[in-house]
């Protein structure tokens, strides 16, 4: 991959920028408590937050920040954010 | 249809700048009214409601979004131009640093005016210094028929595609923007030949979209920053071809990278930018005729900065005096730093004096001159105010 001038890129290309690198806790989805509200995919600010299954909620850990809103916002306390260890 | 002949034609400076951009073509002007800027874009919208020039003319409300508008029609692939000055171009600047970052060859005028605080509407350039480091090339005219001339030269600078850099023209406010002298007109037919359309590497379209302005992490940032650095060394060639093929078919030439007047054999040389040349021209003359061997540099390009002509120009003075209407506050004349960076480990350095002259349209006269001239050659000064009033400073 070579830079373009000005810095142009194709659409969908930022993608490829994987932000997960950013951070410093993960979000842990314990599936103990969950009641499949959804809230924690709603309110994922990077839109990274899928569901596998019913009350199986995961987070892409490419994109994800480590922002913590899924687990405060988590009504049955079912996410916790661990630190990440590298 | 007759041929198109080239006038001579007494104009005022702004108006000889927006007879100069109505030449080029621009498909897209946005500016936003500033003294003393106010005449070019007033000329260019006239031009642009009489059916002279067919451009869109965007109005907007402030500076910034008149960057940002030019910076738009720039990427759709368009030849953008926009003027400010002062508080009006400080508003610009985080643009201006994104039209060079996104490669877009952008021409701004930069009337030159002090900046706040305190307020005022006269002439320095301090405001165009202060992009300095935005990825602009920065050329400034010493007279309104080379801000006329540099324009035309401008848009070819900037699209050239070893740059696709804006270029900023620096024209010193109310003393070329108000001022009329003689000039020549090209013809339409001969900015034609000169210019031909942009053609962009990359700009918006819906029929193939693309990013632009994309973020970037750690492992990119740098490379890009390089490849701006790079261009903005390419511009140094381009500026002198522009220059040369800019005399072939106008057969005027008002310096590349730099000016030189008088040089040969001189021992003391005037350093400066802008309309000061002027000043420092007849002021030369007059010292030679006394038998002085003085000569100018003028400083035409200001970024990229002829490090290598300057030194070589200078080299064999026995004093050089930097004169310049600007002050890098807590360090010394902005021109002066760069003089002294460029003869840093160099051999046959001359003895250097930097002056601050001329802020906030104060005149420079003949005598604060003479004054500079005197006092450079009994010792050497790293940044003295030469026309200060200490009349007016209360003991501290």
């Amino acid at each position: 991959m070579k830079i373009t001038l000005g810095g142009v890129a194709a659409p969908g290309s930022s993608r490829l920028n994987k932000t997960g690198g950013w951070r410093v806790f993960y979000p842990e989805f314990l599936h103990i408590r969950c009641t499949d509200c959804g809230l924690c995919q709603k309110l994922c600010p990077e839109g990274c937050i899928f569901k596998a299954d019913k009350k199986n909620f995961y987070a892409d850990l490419d994109y994800c920040k480590g922002c913590g809103i899924c687990a405060e916002e988590c009504p049955v306390h079912d996410i916790e954010m661990r630190p990440e260890v590298r | 249809m007759m041929a198109q002949v080239r006038k001579t034609v007494v104009l005022e400076g702004s108006r000889g700048v927006a007879e100069a951009v109505r030449l080029c073509r621009p498909n897209v002007i946005a500016a936003y009214p500033i003294t003393p800027q106010t005449h070019i874009v007033e000329n260019l919208s006239q031009m642009v409601a009489d059916g002279l020039l067919k451009a869109e003319n965007i109005r907007v409300e402030s500076e910034h979004s008149a960057a940002s508008a030019v910076l738009g029609a720039s990427a759709a692939g368009a030849r953008a131009y926009t003027a400010t000055t002062s508080q009006g171009f400080l508003l610009m600047l985080e643009v201006l640093y994104n039209m060079a970052g996104l490669r877009l060859p952008v021409v701004l005028t930069a009337v030159n005016r002090g900046i706040s605080a305190p307020l005022t509407i006269h002439n320095d350039i301090q405001d165009s210094l202060a992009a300095r480091d935005t990825g602009f090339v920065q050329l400034y005219a010493e007279d309104n028929q080379e801000a006329l001339d540099m324009h035309i030269q401008a848009f070819k600078i900037a699209e050239d595609h070893r740059v696709l850099l804006p270029v900023l023209i620096g024209m010193d406010g109310f003393i070329l923007t108000h001022s009329f002298e003689p000039v020549s007109l090209p013809t339409q037919e001969e900015v034609d030949d000169f210019l031909p359309p942009y053609k962009p590497v990359f700009y918006l379209t819906p029929k193939a979209p693309l990013t632009m302005g994309t973020k970037t992490d750690p492992e990119f940032y740098t490379e890009a920053r390089y490849m701006l650095h790079k261009a903005q060394q390419n511009a140094r060639q381009v500026i002198v071809e522009v220059a040369q093929e800019f005399k072939k078919k106008f057969g005027r030439f008002s310096g590349d990278l730099i000016d030189t007047y008088l040089m040969e054999d001189a021992e003391i040389i005037f350093v400066s930018m802008g309309s000061l040349v002027s000043n420092l021209r007849a002021i030369a003359q007059e010292l030679r005729q006394e038998g002085k061997k003085v000569g100018v540099l003028k400083i035409r390009a200001f970024r990229p900065f002829p490090f290598e002509e300057i030194v070589r120009a200078l080299s064999g003075a026995k004093i050089v005096i930097v004169m310049e209407k600007d002050i890098s506050l807590g360090a010394t004349g902005v021109l002066a730093q760069e003089i002294r960076a460029a003869f840093y480990g160099k051999a046959n350095v001359p003895r250097l004096s930097g002056f601050v002259v001329g802020l906030g349209g104060r005149d420079v006269t003949r005598e604060t001159v003479l004054k500079g001239l005197r006092l450079a050659q009994e010792s050497d000064h790293l940044c003295t105010f030469l026309d200060l009033n200490p009349e007016l400073l209360e003991e501290v």
